[in-house]
């Protein structure tokens, strides 16, 4: 499309005077920031490795694994999280819970195997968010490196490591502070849960403990 | 014509039918939700899900609405009756009825295998409240892991519907399950020193409306969301049950009885649901090979076929009876006419025969009584014949051959030498031939075998065509009625396998590719005896052959 003579506006040039010719101000004005500069010193660059990045807690990199308050993996094998990810990175084969080890009398259903492919993994957190029990999670970790595609396939044993050592930092906070399996395993103690949608005030379930809270 | 109204609808249903209001209901395109209620079961009206509003229509226009809300699966339905289902009255005692089943459920939906085929999950979806107003400790009772050598429970799961149970009373009639002590305390258990192991209790786990009764089998190998389904037939025997192939990524999970009143009914037996292993055994045959002096010549399919088909064109001037072709059971009808009209076209003289016949024992009907006698009326038959297709095959010779001539006489005429050539299209799982005929085999100048499984007799073979199971090909079994159903192809066969119709179809040199509906159109217009056919797709249920049985649905059986 031509372009209409009538919207062009020709801009000329400002004049300059005698000292603004001289381009002396200009350079005075150069020298007087880098003046404040040297006086007043904030070093911007980070220094990468040596130096880490102070992350906030939501960032999602690498996961983990959580354990339950008896120190079992967490994860029910809903596969639940591999149903979510929209890379399908996540592989779970599940097994049931050897029924006559009291250290398993509660549990149903656990994974046998449990592989995240963190190269596939494009770090959404949708897994995090489909987990029913809160065992998937994703930690502050970024600096990821191996020296082969299998080294980044992370197993379950891997996944557990990595929950053992955020556990306790500050940027990886246990999200639910919650050992407890909650409705996909631990039956003796189930709690009401809260409606879902309004109800009235006088309705019971307005008054359970965790109303308005779906745990 | 009698008519009912279901939610202001008009619904017309025939003057001898005897119908509920669920059934009624669901002819006016609406849904009742059930749990106890199943069409081959007693009615027990337990469950209250299905509460209805239902009243009468009087000869002078007036409607009487009866004042109490009635369980739907026990009222039937006669001209002029009312039915409302979508009523506030019935919303809030559908809504009320999910809350109260749902009082000491678990909730354990994350690793329960139902969850996603759950009648709980729907209704409380579609029906329920979205939370409990239970504050106090549920009532969890223990799970029984032995119900059967094929069966689980999850007790707390268990809603009360008591279709296991009287489906063991009424359909296997061997009566292991039943209700202990009652109240809230109810639970499903075995009678003591009794599990639940007869050849039908595999269904009791399908009847289970929730996840209370699981399958040992398939407990925990898949999320039932990721299986793909195709519609398939049992091979099991020859009563060819309609049956789904669940599978997800070329492994087969688990089969589930497709509901076919023409066929089996509602159900299957544990010998099908369970026995279709050997399909993903290493017992496969997984590549084609060509032999010569016992020496490997070719494993290329491009190689052995083209190879085949020249050696078997050299056969056309050899005297009568000197190639003979044996048609397994277990070969569908397409495949039996590709090979049959194959052979004829090589050597008009080819003499066609059916394979081996597997037969075991007696036919076992169901229920059986307390002596483990079968009592009238038969609701389930597991055939003693375990081939899916001998009439399908059958028909095939008759059109081709004229005559039926059995695998014996063939074993008899290659120990007596006057065979040369036998090609045999195997199939049976089981070892069709004894370690003692294939020895005759080896009289045999040439000898191709087209089978499933690894066996005395492809060890032999020059030629060796690996085919497909059935849940891997496309194509027509007649089961012991005449009633011809297509199975589908649910998965891929393990790498270097074939499905037996493209082998066949490539082999007698035909253009295109093997397309099962245009062969049965073929296959009917040319075949009398199979003029059904002529249709191409024969739909969920299939098509009788003969014509009294299309307008006559078989009893259940
Ligand atoms: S973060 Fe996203 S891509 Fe990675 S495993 Fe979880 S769901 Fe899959
Ligand atoms: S969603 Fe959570 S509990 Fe389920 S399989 Fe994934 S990590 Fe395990
Ligand atoms: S039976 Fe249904 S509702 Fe109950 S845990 Fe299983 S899937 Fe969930
Ligand atoms: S186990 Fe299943 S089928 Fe049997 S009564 Fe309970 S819910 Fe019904
Ligand atoms: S289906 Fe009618 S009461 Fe259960």
């Amino acid at each position: 499309m031509p372009i209409n003579p009538k919207d062009i506006e020709w801009v000329e040039e400002p004049s300059m005077n005698f000292w603004e010719s001289t381009y002396l101000p200009a350079v005075f004005d150069g020298l007087r920031t880098t003046g404040q500069h040297v006086a007043d010193f904030h070093p911007v660059t980070e220094f990468y490795p040596e130096q880490k990045p102070d992350l906030p807690s939501h960032y999602r990199g690498v996961h983990r694994l959580n354990r339950d308050d008896k120190g079992r993996v967490k994860c029910v094998a809903c596969m639940m999280c591999a149903t979510a990810c929209p890379a399908h990175c996540i592989d779970i084969v599940a097994q049931d819970a050897p029924k006559d080890d009291p250290h398993w009398a509660d549990r149903d259903k656990f994974p046998k195997s449990f592989v995240i492919d963190e190269l596939k993994c494009i770090y959404c957190g949708m897994c995090e968010e489909a987990c029913p029990v809160d065992s998937i999670e994703l930690t502050n970790i970024f600096d990821l490196t191996g020296m082969s595609r299998q080294e980044m396939m992370f197993d379950k044993e891997k996944l557990l490591s990595v929950f053992d050592q955020t556990k306790d930092s500050a940027h990886n906070p246990v999200r639910t502070h919650k050992g407890k399996l909650g409705h996909a395993s631990d039956f003796t103690n189930l709690h009401t849960l809260g409606p879902a949608t309004t109800v009235r005030a006088d309705d019971r379930s307005a008054k359970a403990n965790s109303a308005g809270v779906i745990e | 014509m009698p008519t009912v109204i279901v939610n202001n609808k008009p619904v017309e249903i025939g003057p001898s039918e005897k119908l509920n209001c669920i059934q009624a209901a669901e002819r006016a395109g609406d849904t009742i939700p059930s749990y106890c209620w199943h069409h081959d079961l007693s009615v027990v009206a337990s469950c209250r899900m299905c509460l209805v509003e239902v009243g009468e229509k009087k000869p002078d226009g007036t409607i009487a609405m009866q004042p109490k809300l009635s369980p739907g699966c026990q009222t039937p339905v006669k001209d002029g009756t009312v039915i409302v289902s979508n009523s506030e009255k019935v919303l809030a005692a559908q809504k009320a009825t999910l809350e109260y089943l749902l009082l000491n459920h678990p909730l354990d939906c994350p690793v329960c295998d139902q969850a996603g085929e759950c009648g709980l999950q729907d209704y409380s979806y579609k029906y329920g409240r979205g939370y409990s107003r239970l504050q106090e400790p549920k009532n969890i009772k223990p799970d029984k892991d032995y119900i059967g050598d094929q069966i689980t429970l999850f007790t707390d799961r268990c809603i009360m519907c008591t279709r296991c149970v009287r489906f063991t009373r009424e359909i296997s009639g061997t009566a292991e399950m039943q209700v202990i002590s009652r109240g809230s305390h109810e639970e499903i258990d075995i009678f003591p020193g009794e599990p639940c192991n007869n050849k039908l209790a595999g269904n009791v786990v399908d009847l289970c409306p929730v996840g209370a009764l699981c399958s040992k089998d398939f407990l925990y190998q898949q999320r039932v969301w990721w299986l793909k389904s195709k519609n398939s037939v049992c091979p099991g025997c020859s009563t060819g049950c309609s049956i789904t192939v669940d599978q997800n990524e070329d492994v087969l999970y688990r089969l589930k009885p497709r509901e076919n009143p023409q066929a089996q009914g509602s159900f299957m037996c544990d010998e099908g649901r369970f026995g279709w292993k050997y399909a993903q055994s290493d017992r496969r045959l997984t590549s084609p090979e060509q032999r010569s002096g016992g020496k490997t010549i070719s494993r290329d399919w491009d190689v052995v076929l083209s190879t085949l088909g020249t050696t078997l064109a050299d056969l056309s001037d050899q005297k009568s009876g000197t190639f003979v072709v044996a048609i397994s059971p277990w070969a569908t009808v397409e495949e039996a006419y590709l090979l049959a009209k194959f052979a004829k076209e090589v050597n008009p003289n080819a003499r066609l025969a059916l394979g081996p016949v597997r037969t075991v024992g007696e036919d076992d009907l169901y229920p059986k009584d307390i002596h483990g006698q079968p009592s009238l009326p038969t609701k389930f038959t597991i055939r003693a014949e375990k081939c899916p297709n001998r009439r399908g095959v059958e028909s095939i010779l008759n059109h081709f051959q004229g005559e039926i001539i059995p695998f014996s006489s063939v074993l008899y005429d290659i120990e007596s030498g006057s065979i040369e050539t036998l090609f045999v299209l195997g199939g049976d799982p089981e070892g069709w031939i004894s370690d003692a005929d294939a020895a005759k085999l080896d009289k045999l100048k040439l000898l191709i075998v087209q089978d499933l499984l690894g066996s005395a007799a492809s060890s032999k073979a020059h030629f060796v065509l690996p085919g497909a199971a059935w849940a891997e090909k496309d194509g027509t079994f007649v089961n012991h009625n005449g009633l011809a159903q297509a199975i589908h192809r649910g998965l891929r066969g393990p790498e270097g396998s074939r499905p037996d119709g493209r082998i066949l179809f490539e082999l007698s040199g035909r253009r295109g590719l093997f397309h099962a509906a245009s062969l049965r159109k073929e296959i009917g217009s040319q075949i009398p005896e199979l003029a059904a056919l002529s249709v191409g797709d024969l739909g969920e249920f299939g098509v009788s052959l003969s014509s009294a049985a299309k307008t006559e649905p078989q009893p259940v059986g």
